[in-house]
């Protein structure tokens, strides 16, 4: 696949970290796939990390803003890290960062989070 | 200096999803031979996969039977290139270009795809007819980065 979904929990924060290409075609495999460990989970928050995704068009925003709304409904955070010059113009397009918050790195993300948990 | 001439190429292939990448790789290796940027190049296979989406999943509901023809062209350092389908066509086009605006919420689309186009390209145009089919036309100037160095 094009497209590969790793998920990792750290304590009450789920990270997931996408590798490849994310469109129409592969957005099913990481609605799917986030959906069921944010609904099984124990996690409240959920951090993007993006550093090996080279590829995102605007079937990407919208299985990540459909995420957003999960996370935000049941009371966390979701955050970007690491996303590449590309990835990071869509997100600024589509103004996604006024609600998602950008981090440098895995680290200094959950570093973020861990405040506000 | 080497000018480009014209050169064209023409693809048509089913309407499956699994055909995005597919047409985002032929599309950026044909304009390669600008030489453009990384970031004109992410720019226009991002373009290229709007535009078959949409034909994809509003042309053709995603019914694979459909046929979706993708021409480039090459005229100078001008790209040029043309999404068309022949599905059920854009009923309302100025509401379709508002950032945004989905016609199909429930299959989380964002509403960006045509804002993106028009952001990524130097020129946008669209036409359709209900039950006619869509076409997108789009072109872009690539200044070749040999032409800086020379």
């Amino acid at each position: 696949m094009s497209l590969q979904v790793e998920l990792e929990q750290h304590r009450n924060v789920l990270i997931v970290r996408l590798r490849g290409e994310l469109d129409h075609h592969t957005a099913d495999v990481v609605r799917f796939k986030m959906e069921d460990a944010i609904l099984r989970g124990r996690c409240d928050h959920v951090v993007l990390s993006l550093k090996e995704l080279n590829f995102m068009d605007s079937s990407g925003l919208g299985v990540i803003l459909g995420r957003y709304k999960l996370v935000k409904s049941r009371g966390g955070k979701m955050v970007v890290c690491d996303a590449q010059a590309s990835v990071k113009r869509l997100f600024e397009l589509s103004g996604l960062f006024k609600i998602l918050s950008l981090y440098e790195s895995e680290r200094s993300a959950l570093a973020g989070l861990e405040v506000v948990s | 200096m080497t000018m480009t001439g014209h050169n064209f190429m023409k693809l048509s292939f089913a309407a499956r999803s699994e055909n995005e990448g597919f047409a985002r790789v032929a599309v950026a290796a044909f304009v390669s031979q600008l030489d453009p940027t990384m970031e004109q190049l992410d720019e226009i296979k991002t373009v290229v996969s709007e535009a078959v989406t949409n034909a994809i999943i509003h042309g053709y509901d995603s019914h694979p039977e459909g046929v979706v023809t993708l021409e480039a062209s090459i005229d100078g350092d001008l790209f040029a290139l043309s999404v068309k389908d022949e599905g059920r066509g854009i009923e309302d086009l100025e509401l379709a270009r508002q950032p945004l605006y989905t016609s199909r919420p429930e299959l989380e689309r964002s509403g960006m795809g045509f804002t993106i186009m028009e952001n990524f390209m130097d020129e946008f145009e669209a036409q359709s007819e209900p039950a006619g089919g869509t076409r997108l036309t789009m072109k872009k100037r690539i200044e070749s980065k040999k032409a800086l160095y020379n």
